[in-house]
């Protein structure tokens, strides 16, 4: 259940960000762009041992007073930044990387038509000609924020 | 049976609706030929919409896509289940249909369409028919004059079915009676037509699962060899991917916009890993044609283009496909020569023995198996290693000439081209023109050359000798097309001259006087009417009578024929020249390895 997902580039701009539009979004936005840092030095921290081994899952990033913040990043530096509440105490860690890993398989669909240029932003919008692949992972985190998967 | 729609301006939408359930189409399909027929459109089905969807629903009944090129095509009558109706109807082409607009007093054998050739119908649709003329959906202004009576003539007695290939037949009337006002209505059609004559040699196609009713999706066995072709051409293992930045930079030819190419391409790459099997990108190629033809991208994969439909559908080893594909492009593109299919076929036996060259014969460029056979011939003389590179780039050259630049652009752009553009005439002409062979050949046949040329050259006792070759070629393409008992080949020759047009525009000038001359009312004027295009020039003997231009058709033929031979034969030496001097090769290395370690130690 989560309340806001994005996808943060490797140059840190966001790819794609969605939050629940009854909330404000714009706390969400400074929320992953705050989370962020703590993405980078888990990553370091970790890079510094073992770069193949390293984990993509990163956890919970920070907690707030409503929030979590949990962390995932891909081999090729992209990182997903999930909000969740923090009243939802049924989510469990196994959940949370669950639906990560269906982000990131979305993702790679993405990634996968040519005609993706890396770096574009993941927008469904437009006429004909929409990518398919977009629909899907805003389907896929619409599907997310309604109920955990 | 009169009462379904003959008279009225618009048929009743209830009837109609009636009419298409009775042909126990599936609903997607009724769907489909109610949009394609435009009828929506027009808000109503006027005669034009109505004959298109009867037209349509035969192509649907007889398994064919439901699009506007499937009704051009030769088709059985649809079957409707009605009491009255015995089902037979009688469609002539839609051309011809809308022709029927204008030609009133033909419009009767139009009316044939539910009916048993009554006349009743005679007078019913006479102005109402003129007001759907706006109606048919405009497209690509690609439009071409289309001689609807010629058809009509056919439809008048009533008794004939469609002749197997009315744009054959009708290219020699082009122009002669195109009325304009059946413009507007068969300009979109022709324009189909046009694209479609390259797919559909076979008119009927058998499709086994036809429980499927998306059938603008269903790929016909040329669309098929066509991809296969790209995609060999692209990727020469038929069995491993397409990468995607390659696929990628095909696909952006099409010029197609690139959110749409994005959407095609993940319709079709159905196990997402970024790469096309051959069966994806058929199905990726077929969307592209199908977007380019108007139609709206579909939801999801259609079941026609899956790829396991696909491979199911059309499982061919390579090499069998190659050469078919090879011998097919020369078939429904009449431009190449026979004797150069002749050449290419004694030299593909020839080819047997070589290593490089075989391996382009089996590639689906003839045009590249050919510049590889006119470069491995006198490169045989001088040296082995070199062949394989020169042909290897020679093919590449060509192949990427005429399919990456000319046949998607043609496909794309110009609708009245087929896909399939048979190599340029002139670019082989012109690296033919740097072999050998004109030293080989020039004393005993000048005009062999254009063996390699289209068509086969006719050697008249005509001034300029040096440009014989060329001359040749154009004074044969008007003799072919106005050649009245060789009305088949009208077609042909028309190809041909716009694909030789360029180069020999020069020299055709010369003779145009001489074909304006000749030719007075034939069909044909239009065919080196466009061709000709720059000024008069006087010649000094004008008046040919078309047996004796017949006679030099037929010595060029026989010349052709004995430059064939010798060509073949001198193929046949110099091969035997190449194993002897592979084998002493072979046997001095030998003595090499055994001489050198004595000299070592």
């Amino acid at each position: 259940m989560a309340v806001c997902v994005a996808v943060i580039a490797k140059e840190n701009y966001p790819l794609y960000i969605r939050s629940t539009p009854t909330e404000n979004e714009l706390k969400f936005h400074y929320m992953v762009h705050t989370s962020l840092d703590v993405v980078d030095e888990k990553v370091s921290a970790m890079g510094k041992a073992l770069v193949d081994q390293r984990e993509l899952y990163l956890g919970l990033l920070y907690p707030t007073e409503d929030y979590k913040v949990y962390g995932y990043v891909t081999n090729s530096k992209v990182k997903f930044v999930m909000v969740v509440d923090s009243s939802n105490t049924a989510l469990r860690d196994n959940e949370i990387r669950s639906m990560f890993r269906k982000l990131h398989n979305s993702y790679t669909d993405v990634m996968c038509n040519p005609f993706y240029n890396p770096g574009d932003r993941i927008q469904s919008s437009g006429n004909l000609g929409i990518s398919l692949s977009c629909r899907a992972f805003d389907t896929m985190v619409t599907s997310m924020m309604i109920q955990v998967c | 049976t009169a009462r379904i729609a003959p008279g009225t301006a618009t048929a009743a939408a209830g009837s109609v609706a009636d009419l298409l359930r009775a042909s126990q189409l599936p609903p997607e399909t009724l769907h489909q030929i109610r949009e394609l027929c435009g009828a929506k459109r027009v808000g109503y089905f006027g005669p034009t919409q109505f004959y298109i969807a009867l037209k349509l629903i035969a192509a649907a009944q007889s398994g064919l896509p439901v699009r506007i090129e499937s009704i051009k095509c030769e088709l059985p009558l649809p079957r409707f289940v009605m009491s009255k109706n015995d089902g037979e109807m009688r469609f002539g082409n839609p051309a011809e249909l809308h022709g029927a607009k204008v030609q009133v007093p033909y419009l009767t054998t139009e009316k044939n369409s539910f009916k048993r050739m009554d006349d009743e119908d005679k007078q019913e649709t006479q102005s109402p028919t003129m007001s759907p003329l706006a109606s048919p959906p405009s497209s690509p202004p690609h439009y071409q004059r289309v001689p609807l009576s010629h058809g009509y003539s056919k439809l008048r007695s009533g008794t004939e079915q469609m002749h197997p290939a009315p744009y054959e037949a009708r290219q020699p009337l082009v122009q002669s009676e195109g009325p304009s006002s059946g413009g507007p209505g068969t300009k979109p059609l022709r324009h189909q037509a046009s694209l479609i004559r390259s797919f559909s040699v076979e008119r009927e196609l058998q499709d086994s699962n036809s429980s499927y009713p998306d059938e603008p999706w269903r790929i016909t066995e040329e669309q098929r060899e066509y991809y296969v072709n790209q995609f060999l051409s692209l990727q020469p293992d038929p069995s491993s991917f397409i990468s995607g930045s390659v696929a990628k930079n095909f696909f952006t030819k099409s010029k197609l916009s690139i959110p749409e190419l994005s959407y095609i391409w993940e319709l079709s790459d159905v196990d997402c890993d970024g790469a096309l099997t051959l069966s994806e990108f058929c199905a990726a190629f077929h969307l592209i044609v199908a977007r380019k033809n108007g139609y709206p991208l579909p939801e999801s994969l259609p079941p026609t283009l899956q790829p396991e439909y696909l491979q199911a559908a059309f499982p061919k080893p390579k090499r069998e496909c190659a050469l078919f594909d090879s011998y097919s492009e020369s078939l429904p593109t009449n431009q190449q020569p026979r004797d150069l299919n002749w050449m290419e076929k004694t030299s593909v036996k020839d080819m047997a023995d070589f290593p490089v060259p075989t391996q382009d014969v089996t590639d689906d460029d003839k045009q590249a198996s050919k510049s590889t056979i006119n470069e491995a011939l006198p490169k045989d003389m001088s040296e082995d290693p070199a062949t394989p590179k020169d042909s290897n780039s020679l093919k590449a050259r060509p192949r990427s000439r005429s399919y990456s630049s000319t046949s998607i652009e043609e496909a794309m752009k110009r609708g009245e081209d087929p896909p399939t553009p048979p190599p340029r005439p002139q670019k082989t002409h012109s690296r033919a023109s740097s072999l050998d062979l004109n030293k080989v050949f020039q004393p005993s046949v000048p005009a062999t050359k254009s063996g390699l040329l289209p068509p086969p050259p006719a050697l008249p006792p005509r001034p300029c000798p040096s440009q014989s070759e060329q001359a040749s070629e154009a004074e044969v393409l008007p003799q072919l097309s106005r050649a009245p008992s060789q009305a088949a080949e009208g077609s042909p020759a028309k190809k041909d001259i716009p694909y030789s047009q360029p180069p020999s525009k020069p020299i055709r000038r010369k003779f145009r006087p001489e074909n304006q001359a000749t030719e007075n009312q034939e069909s044909s004027t239009t065919v080196s009417g466009p061709a000709s295009v720059a000024t008069v020039k006087p010649h000094p003997t004008v008046q040919k009578q078309s047996s004796k231009q017949k006679k030099a058709i037929q010595t060029a033929i026989r010349k052709n024929k004995e430059a064939n031979a010798v060509l073949a034969r001198l193929n046949s030496e110099l091969q035997q020249q190449l194993k002897e001097v592979h084998q002493e090769r072979i046997a001095l290395e030998n003595q090499l390895e055994q001489l050198r370690p004595v000299t070592v130690l």
